[in-house]
């Protein structure tokens, strides 16, 4: 017992004093644990570096970031969504990196204009439909999924998931918020059923024959197909074809950015830099899946077979900045 | 030693008080324009629906506890023995885990919807009102089981013999003696289950079903206002405030305390035939759909995907969450106990608004409370590194804050059943220890604990299970390296992987069955010396 109580104030100190520790890059993380830690492994074996690392979800580590001001422990920020690197730059969070590797590896549209966040991989939002139900000829982008010839033949994940949001941001930064509202509110009106937790839920209604077709990052694609490769389900790659030359599939990012009161910056932006190199850039893509943000780096062969598209590639801190008017948008044609 | 009384009451109460009170500063600074859209297309659907949750869980939660806490506590029937310890289990489920096996196995793509749906019949939407209901109200009728049994053991047999006695039948016994006797301890059930209803968010979600919790988490991740999440918080603890005050001047009014002795063997109406079938079928039935079912699945996943996962590192999360929900507990269950204790030697109506805030934590979402923690520590630290007083931050990431964190959370899980068990030992017990000398602590520690042990004990099980389960608080002031088997559920979920989540979800509930058996032995223990 008396052991068990030393050891229990040993780690008490311990716990208090994790943060003084010094010549290590301290990360807090979205991305889940299970996609970062292996390659922050490999930077440690490669560099010598250690990487500290806490997860949580984008909100509470913004709240936490801001909290903390001047004397947080962290420096570097990663998320799963351009959206909260957005709103930590715009809440002074972030600083500017001026880095020519990071420049040369990440393309414009995929980082901050101002340079306080880089993307690091690449999330596409495509559609997915049942071959037995649709042909590819029917599918052309995700405005005519509004016509009225898909009624009741629609399922969507819920609005409340930033994919979604970011979606409708593009919509809107295409064109304007009156026509992104038709079309959004034409989507609702084609609904089969009421909106899925998760895009997982709503590729099963697609192949149980519920709806015909819905919209998906293509990771939760190739993660269900490697389960149940018989499911009657195929990508298609919207947009591919319209006169205006941004026009393509719509992409959020992973990404990272330093933080403004960062200890170690140099360390930090070292290993920004390596993260969007050719080492790290298909071990951080291919683990879920998505595409290398650096388009140097081919991604990982199951992801090649589905064929290659074209970006949208509108800036994607429009995304960030339109969220807010996205989610409002949602809400007032009643997508859940 | 009023004087004193009233400052430990204070220092208790400021754990919960000082968070509530960061995140009610928010009212200083509206947003109109947000306001103006959740107003205009977002409150008023998600009011009724909250107004229907809470309704539907209510009675819910009521039907199943009730029934199944007085069949196990006053019952005799063919599996009563393994029933009375069974139908806790459902405590260490989360309940969106359970949601999302639901949806896996009922919704409209759902294995069992399928294979329905080729034989003819086509099952209603789980994704629903009446769904979500359902589902909390399997996930969370324990609480009112927990509470109610121990007021319906803590009757005592001579009650209802007396009962008995003067002609009355067997229901009229339940109704006219029982029920309104265990008041106090259903009443303490029933209010943690409808808090955890309205501070729920994993559920609702996955069921998609709006309610007041998910505007808030929608105002603050969607529309980025942390702000506008706070007022709404405050709003919906302050509606909170308002019902547990209101109830507890009703039931101040009356008073409870039971005659029995310590040790009084319980009573047990013997159920003969098609009764006590039936009795064994209702409770099979409840744990089948709120505990087998689900964990089969569980087990499943953990089975054929999540060992995978599986390596020395599960050492380290299931001794975090066991170091974490034991010496939380330890911690929580000692600041309610010196909390019910002070508000019995003086009562009255300052000193029960008083507690009741103190409880409120657990009502509030758990992402908002943690950040309403978080502020005025990274405060505090950022004060004493100004001065010199420190280099780096202190108190943020330490273990003793995640205690305190836990304290301000879960006060209502370890406050409601020690204080539904004080009111049932008569103020005579203390007048006669008063007589003999016996006073403040001493009094406490050596009349009322023995008889309060039930009490603690029921407390205990569920702070320290609540704590098992605990995520946003963990996730937010956890040390480095500090996952626990909770963090991990969430590294998989978050994704999407809930296959993956399977493992560390199914060792929360095998860990989360140590305090439900020491629960069950220490009740059979108080009753049988």
């Amino acid at each position: 017992m008396k052991l068990f109580f030393c050891r229990f104030m040993a780690m008490v100190l311990t716990g208090l004093f994790a943060s003084a520790v010094h010549a290590t890059v301290v990360v807090y993380s979205a991305r889940n644990e299970q996609l970062i830690k292996p390659l922050f492994d490999a930077y440690t074996r490669e560099t010598g570096i250690a990487v500290k690392f806490i997860t949580d979800k984008e909100g509470p580590l913004l709240a936490r970031l801001k909290a903390e001001g001047a004397n947080t422990p962290a420096d570097m920020l990663m998320t799963v969504d351009a959206g909260n690197l957005w709103q930590a730059a715009q809440e002074d969070l972030l600083q500017p990196v001026v880095s020519a590797t990071l420049r040369q590896n990440i393309p414009s549209h995929l980082r901050d204009p101002g340079n306080q966040w880089f993307g690091l991989s690449v999330r596409a939002r495509t559609v997915v439909y049942n071959p037995v139900k649709v042909k590819p000829s029917e599918l052309s982008s995700y405005e005519d999924l509004a016509a009225s010839r898909w009624k009741g033949r629609l399922c969507l994940r819920t609005s409340k998931k930033v994919y979604n949001q970011s979606l409708v941001a593009m919509l809107i930064t295409e064109h304007g918020e009156d026509k992104a509202e038709k079309i959004v509110k034409g989507w609702i009106d084609n609904l089969a059923t009421t909106p899925f937790p998760d895009d997982t839920k709503a590729m099963e209604a697609v192949a149980a024959g519920i709806c015909d077709v819905t919209l998906v990052n293509t990771y939760y694609f190739g993660r269900l197909m490697e389960k149940k490769p018989d499911l009657p389900l195929a990508l298609f790659w919207p947009n591919q074809k319209l006169k205006d030359p941004t026009a393509g599939v719509h992409v959020n990012i992973s990404g990272a950015g330093i933080t403004r009161y960062a200890k170690n910056k140099g360390e930090a932006i070292k290993l920004l830099e390596w993260l969007s190199s050719a080492k790290a850039q298909n071990l951080y893509a291919d683990i879920n899946l998505e595409y290398p943000a650096n388009p140097a780096i081919k991604p990982s062969l199951q992801v090649t077979a589905w064929g290659d598209f074209k970006q949208n590639t509108n800036p994607i801190s429009e995304a960030g900045r339109l969220q807010v008017k996205a989610t409002m948008l949602m809400d007032r044609v009643g997508y859940k | 030693m009023r004087r004193l009384s009233w400052a430990v009451v204070f220092g208790i109460a400021l754990i919960t008080w000082i968070p509530l009170l960061v995140i009610a500063a928010s009212v200083l600074h509206p947003d109109p324009v947000i306001w103006r859209h959740l107003l205009d297309f977002v409150l008023p659907e998600l009011l009724a629906n909250t107004v229907w949750l809470v309704f539907g869980v209510g009675i819910g939660v009521l039907l199943l506890g009730v029934s199944t806490a007085w069949l196990t506590a006053a019952c005799e029937f063919p599996g009563r023995r393994v029933f009375e310890w069974a139908l806790l289990l459902p405590l260490a489920l989360p309940a969106y885990i359970s949601a999302f096996v639901w949806l896996g196995l009922f919704d409209v793509t759902g294995s069992v919807a399928l294979w329905l749906r080729e034989s003819g019949i086509v099952l209603p939407s789980i994704r629903s009102r009446g769904g979500i209901i359902l589902l909390l109200s399997l996930s969370l009728y324990p609480y009112v089981f927990l509470t109610a049994r121990a007021a319906f053991l803590g009757q005592g047999a001579r009650l209802f013999e007396v009962a008995q006695s003067m002609g009355l039948s067997h229901s009229q016994i339940f109704w006219r003696v029982a029920l309104p006797l265990a008041r106090p301890g259903i009443v303490a059930g029933l209010t943690l289950a409808l808090m955890e209803t309205l501070a729920e968010f994993g559920a609702v979600s996955v069921f998609n079903y709006n309610t007041f919790t998910t505007a808030i988490y929608k105002a603050w991740f969607g529309l980025f206002s942390l702000t506008t999440a706070s007022q709404l918080a405050s709003m919906l603890v302050f509606f909170v405030l308002a019902a547990l005050l209101i109830e507890g001047q009703m039931r101040a009014r009356r008073h409870y305390a039971a005659a029995t002795r310590a040790g009084e063997r319980p009573f047990r109406l013997r159920l003969q035939g098609s009764t006590a079938i039936a009795a064994s079928v209702v409770c099979a039935i409840v744990l089948f759909f709120a505990f087998l079912l689900p964990i089969a699945q569980i087990a499943w996943w953990a089975w054929s995907v999540g060992s995978m996962d599986l390596d020395m590192r599960y050492w380290g999360f299931a001794t975090h969450s066991l170091l974490l929900s034991g010496f939380g507990t330890v911690c929580v269950v000692t600041l309610a106990l010196l909390l019910g204790y002070t508000q019995r030697l003086l009562p009255g109506a300052r000193m029960r608004a008083m507690t009741r805030i103190s409880t409120l934590g657990y009502a509030m979402p758990g992402a908002v409370l943690a950040v309403g923690l978080f502020i005025p520590l990274a405060w505090l630290d950022n004060q004493m590194i100004a001065t010199g007083f420190i280099q780096a931050p202190l108190l943020q990431g330490s273990l003793i804050v995640m205690l305190l964190a836990y304290a301000a959370r879960f006060m209502a899980v370890a406050f409601n059943p020690i204080e539904a068990g004080l009111t049932r030992i008569s103020q005579n017990i203390d007048e006669a220890a008063q007589l003999h000398g016996v006073v403040g602590m001493n009094r406490l520690w050596r009349v009322h604990l023995p008889m309060l042990r039930v009490s603690v004990l029921t407390a205990a099980a569920l702070t320290c299970v609540d704590i098992l389960k605990e995520l946003p608080i963990t996730l937010m002031t956890r040390p480095f390296g500090w996952d626990t088997l909770a963090v991990r559920v969430f590294e998989m979920t978050s994704e999407g992987e809930w296959e993956r989540a399977a493992l560390p979800a199914l060792v929360i509930v095998l860990l989360g069955l140590l305090p439900v058996w020491l629960l069950t032995k220490g009740q059979d223990h108080a009753l049988a010396c």
